[in-house]
């Protein structure tokens, strides 16, 4: 296959970016979509270039690490995948491919194609954890879950962290993430003890760190790799509600 | 150097019990005095900073990822083990114990397995707890399935990704402690070298990998759990940010390397479909349940595999091995894959894979029985390989999956550095020369919640620490040379980037120190990556600044290291005139092929201490001794 | 009240106000319209008269204008800051954007079709609401009554049609609105938000249409009997 890249390339988060124009001949239907990026950049290594920088590592689709708004879409184009797991197949011979990072106000960008995500770690610290002190907890099985609330709160905690919510939504909210964590430990008894404060906290983070408003339109949940269910988002306004009124 | 592995004296049984009766205790109010270094937050790192921090420890902790969470330990997919018994299967701590043993090919430590074993019934409550959606039944309770060819169901899951759960229970435990201030998280930096200051390891240097800046780093004691190293292979199924560089910087400052040619090589991975692989995809072993393994008879055949009828088809693990046929360990099924591709009988076009056929089950339990089992993991194979396996076989082959050993720690897992303590996979500790499915996740967490807990306390409580800052010379003195090294990677200027260089160590490594090995062959890969360590040093390109996110220059001195581990690694597999698990020599093996261990002259730990440049390596001896089993031969016939 | 203040300027407490406001507007449009068929009674406006004397007299309806005047003015004014706020997340845009693969045009242009309804209702409740209710109130007395307005109005096709483009726009907006504020509110239940979801599309459809239909008959069907 013969396809033109045109990749965002950016030095750091101070200085402006534009898109520069790769074209790349020799790629196989095979490769991933990353496989071809780094055989972009050996190219480019070659000419004695600087090679493009970009977030992944497991390539297996569930570190989050990638985060590539590829011609347009979170991930690409295919629906239930990290951008690790398209492969080239999915793209016409030929086709001008364009390649930017993540774009929102709390994520700033590294350099390239690389952004800062850890807004979602400050979201977690506010709230997205169960107290519990290593070695005073009670037999496993003193907790009864049933198999369908565990199988929901497996389904909200499938979220991997990498943001296709917020670069796919037009507001850049990131409710999807958080209430996918709410979700979870509301489900579940163990999480139920700090549901208020857990659900306050976390949507009082999450508006601080700049993120914007959901308003249902529901791309995040078109885009997730992990097709997370707006319905947590609906579960997380409950909760909200809950919290508020009591 | 006589090394002590200081386990407890005492039963079996009660030695875990009595040494935590007896250890030193650091009181509560004066905990926050101390700080800890926790370099790596997959499952043991993350354990162990949450933990620590909770019971008062100033911790910080540094991973090279934008998050913690995203530790490689995430992609484990399997379960993990624990010794429950709550499917009244006759399973016991014991039986856990003598399992992780005998699976090890008796080549770890009785003390620190049976621990394990102990400990493992902890760490399912502790996660249930944390709110891991582990798997349940219809009645509510913990849900268990039978792993890896074991007699008994002890393996709690939650779905295809139990690794992930675990860890975001252990993320969700570090959140708390961030938000309170006593866990520092340095996301993005990558721990270049360890100080040691009067004997004691009292801090690191380390890279802001966002603006290039180098680091120092004081601390009480340094924590590594840091994981493997399979990435030595270039192709593995580790994360591609998976490295050494930690553990390697601390042996090359005198921490020794126990047992570095024990890897780990999984039966069921996607193959190779070209030179621009990147990595290795496992799919869940758990797929020999209902796949039968076959080649075509004859070599080079190249019809379509529906096209190839019944008698010209070799199921050979069936033949070999009737009694366990397609669910023969990991160890065995890899080696046994490895041969017929060597005997020209491969499939695909690289001629690397064999297949992997359910069209039997699809017959016998019809296709949505195996779709409800195997769906994500079929649709997954599908995605990488744009193949349909309910329509025809998939193509599976071997790849480097876990490493066994690891930086050499005794029973606190303390290495032999004062104060540098190594957790999970990074350390070499419990699975002897192979490992169990499901068992790694559990060593993880068992070292970071309940075992470092105890022994870092202990080694703080004998006290005898120095005031020192970072100003301290030995800070300086090893700044300067991580910084000469990272000056030196991008002054070279050569031809080849760094992962020309990688890929050529990964051949080297695949074909001579990968699933079988000779002595011919490791003194010629000896050479080949000496020739290639010497040739990258003088002929790497490494593009961009130091300041500034450079990932040429990460991958670079990750890669420098691999050189040197590499071959440690051979020189490993060439003292053990033996094969265990994990390590074959194809000198030592049985009539019918299998694996011929030597318990009389090889039943040690070996760990290797660096004697400094062009002085190679000089090997320790840890004797293991069972007192409680008797090493027997495993036979799967 | 520091809590309620802190419910409502959090990102989900906006959220919140606009599905309840939007509601309560929904319902709004239910009366409204049931009112609009007074018109088609061929009773030359005799029953739409009564109708329109007991709404600029019940003091009840008068107490519910002035929320419903109040719920509109908080629909819109949240609308506005919350698109603008979203809009500042994310302050640099994508070269390459293709959100029609993830998301309903109706969702995303819930400002515009919002702007556009808000404008209608400016000028519509100047025709009808200020020059006539308003005037009352004050004491100005009209030749026409409210139903020959009504009637004059909807005969000149210029306002006609821009009534009917407004409840175009009035359905799109309803087509994402009525289903997302009973997502808004928590109100999202396998079994029943399919069925939401279907009664938002026929209400989107029906509602405005009917609105419509009626300045349509004016202009199209309605033949003036000369006026009195």
């Amino acid at each position: 296959m013969k396809i033109t890249l045109k990749v965002w390339r950016q030095k750091n988060a101070q200085s402006e970016g534009k898109f520069e124009t790769y074209p790349a001949h020799d790629i196989s239907p095979d490769m991933s979509f990353l496989e071809m990026l780094d055989v972009v950049n050996e190219r480019l290594i070659e000419k004695n270039e600087e090679p493009f920088a970009f977030d992944h590592d497991c390539r297996e689709g569930i570190c989050g690490s990638c985060s590539l708004y590829i011609n347009g879409r979170a991930h690409g184009p295919k629906k239930g995948v990290t951008a690790c797991q398209l492969h080239m197949r999915s793209f016409d011979d030929g086709e001008t491919i364009h390649v930017e990072p993540w774009r929102a106000k709390p994520f700033p960008v590294i350099k390239d194609l690389i952004v800062d995500r850890t807004a979602f770690d400050r979201i977690m610290e506010s709230g997205g954890f169960v107290s519990v002190k290593t070695g005073s907890a009670p037999d496993g099985n003193a907790i009864l879950i049933p198999h369908d609330d565990a199988e929901m709160a497996i389904d909200a905690a499938s979220c991997i962290g990498c943001g296709a919510w917020v670069a796919a939504c037009k507001n850049a909210s990131a409710m999807l993430f958080v209430s996918a964590k709410v979700s979870q430990f509301t489900l579940l008894p163990q999480g139920h003890p700090e549901r208020e404060t857990r659900v306050l906290d976390m949507v009082a983070q999450m508006d601080k760190e700049g993120f914007g408003s959901c308003t249902n339109t529901g791309a995040c949940e078109a885009e997730c790799p992990k097709e997370i269910s707006i319905s947590n988002i609906a579960r997380l306004n409950r909760e909200f509600i809950r919290a508020n009124v009591r | 150097m006589e090394l002590q592995s200081k386990i407890p004296a005492g039963k079996l049984a009660d030695k875990w019990t009595d040494y935590k009766a007896h250890i030193k205790l650091i009181n509560p109010a004066n905990r926050r005095k101390y700080e800890v270094i926790v370099v790596g937050t997959g499952l043991a790192g993350g354990s162990a900073a949450a933990s620590l921090a909770e019971m008062g420890y100033k911790v910080k902790a540094f991973c090279f990822q934008d998050s913690p969470r995203r530790a490689h330990s995430i992609a484990a997919q399997g379960g993990i083990n624990a010794a429950k018994n709550y499917q009244n299967d006759g399973d016991s701590i014991y039986r856990l114990f003598y399992d992780t043993i005998k699976g090890g090919d008796y080549r770890a430590r009785e003390g620190n397995v049976y621990r394990l074993a102990e400990l493992s019934v902890n760490i399912i409550d502790q996660c249930v707890a944390q709110g891991v959606p582990f798997a349940r039944e219809y009645s509510g309770y913990l849900d268990n399935r039978s792993f890896g060819g074991a007699q008994v169901s002890r393996t709690f899951y939650s779905r295809g990704q139990t690794g992930q759960q675990l860890l975001l229970g252990a993320y969700s435990s570090m959140a708390k402690q961030m938000g309170l201030g006593n866990i520092q998280m340095y996301s993005r930096y990558e721990m270049l070298d360890l100080v040691i200051i009067n004997g004691k390891a009292r801090g690191i240097i380390a890279r802001n990998m966002v603006t290039g800046t180098i680091e120092r780093f004081l601390a009480d004691a340094v924590l590594l759990s840091t994981g493997g190293y399979g990435n030595v292979y270039y192709l593995s199924t580790n994360a591609k940010g998976s490295n050494v560089t930690a553990a390697w910087r601390a042996h090359k400052r005198g921490a020794l390397f126990g047992n570095p040619c024990y890897v780990q090589i999984h039966p069921t991975c996607i193959p190779v479909s070209g030179d621009h692989q990147s990595k290795l995809t496992l799919m869940s072993e758990s797929l020999r349940n209902d796949g039968r393994v076959w080649v075509p008879k004859n070599p080079g055949d190249t019809r379509a595999p529906q096209s190839i009828p019944e008698d010209e088809r070799d199921y050979f693990l069936e033949r070999k091995y009737p009694s366990f046929g397609n669910l023969v360990p990991r160890d065995v099924a890899s080696r046994n894959a490895k041969a017929v591709c060597d005997e020209g009988k491969g499939v695909g076009s690289s001629k690397l894979a064999v297949y992997l056929d359910f069209a039997d089950s699809i017959k016998r339990l019809g296709k949505d029985k195996i779709a409800e089992k195997y769906g994500n993991l079929f649709d997954m194979y599908k995605q990488i390989t744009a193949e349909n396996p309910y329509e025809m076989p998939m193509r599976i082959y071997p790849a480097v999956h876990y490493t066994m050993g690891g930086l050499w720690v005794d029973y606190n897992l303390m290495s032999n550095i004062n104060g540098l303590f190594v957790l999970g996979e990074a350390n070499f500790s419990d699975h002897g020369a192979n490992r169990l499915g499901a068992s790694a996740l559990m060593q993880g967490l068992a070292d970071g919640y309940f075992v470092i807990p105890y022994t870092l306390g202990a080694y703080l409580a004998e006290g005898g620490f120095d005031k020192v800052t970072i100003d301290h010379d030995e800070f300086k003195r090893v700044e300067s040379e991580v910084r000469g090294r990272v000056d030196k990677l991008l002054s070279i200027k050569g031809e080849h980037s760094v992962d020309h260089y990688h890929k050529k160590l990964g051949k080297v490594m695949w074909d001579y120190v990968g699933m079988s090995r000779n002595a011919d062959g490791l003194k010629f890969a000896i050479e080949e990556i000496k020739k290639i360590r010497d040739q990258f040093w003088q002929d790497v390109r490494v593009s961009g600044d130091p300041a500034g996110l450079n990932q040429s220059l990460e991958k670079a001195g990750r890669v420098a290291d691999f050189l040197e581990l590499g071959e440690l690694m051979a020189e490993d597999a060439l003292h053990r005139n033996e094969s265990c698990g994990g390590h074959f020599r194809e000198e030592y093996q049985t009539e019918e092929g299998e694996a011929l261990r030597d318990d009389d002259n090889y039943a040690y730990v070996g760990a290797w201490e660096y004697k400094g440049e062009n002085n190679g390596y000089q090997m320790h001896k840890e004797p293991l001794v069972f007192e409680e089993v008797s090493p027997s031969k495993r036979s799967y016939k | 009240m520091g809590w309620l203040s802190k419910t409502f300027t959090s990102s989900v407490g906006k959220k919140l106000i606009m599905a309840l406001t939007g509601l309560f507007l929904i319902s709004f449009l239910i009366v409204h319209l049931s009112g609009n068929f007074l018109l088609l009674r061929n009773d030359n406006g005799a029953a739409f008269f009564q109708y329109s004397e007991f709404m600029k007299t019940n003091p009840v309806i008068l107490v519910m204008e002035v929320v419903l005047f109040l719920g509109f003015i908080i629909h819109a004014f949240s609308g506005f800051r919350l698109a603008l706020e979203n809009k500042k997340a994310r302050p640099v845009g994508y070269a390459v954007n293709r959100p029609s693969e993830n998301s309903s045009v109706f969702s995303r242009s819930m400002v515009w079709t919002g702007s556009i309804v808000f404008i209608f209702l400016v000028i519509h409740l100047k025709s009808f609401f200020v020059d006539h209710k308003v005037a009352s109130w004050m004491g100005v007395t009209h030749e026409e009554t409210l139903f020959q307005a009504v009637v004059s109005a909807f005969q000149n096709p210029v306002y006609t049609w821009f009534y009917v483009a407004a409840m175009v726009l009035l359905g799109f907006h309803l087509n994402h609105g009525f289903q997302s504020a009973f997502q808004t509110l928590g109100l999202n239940h396998k079994k029943y938000t399919p069925l939401i979801k279907k009664l938002g599309l026929i209400f989107s459809i029906v509602v405005p249409l009917l609105f419509a239909y009626v300045p349509l008959y004016f202009l199209l069907i309605y033949k003036t009997t000369g006026g009195n």
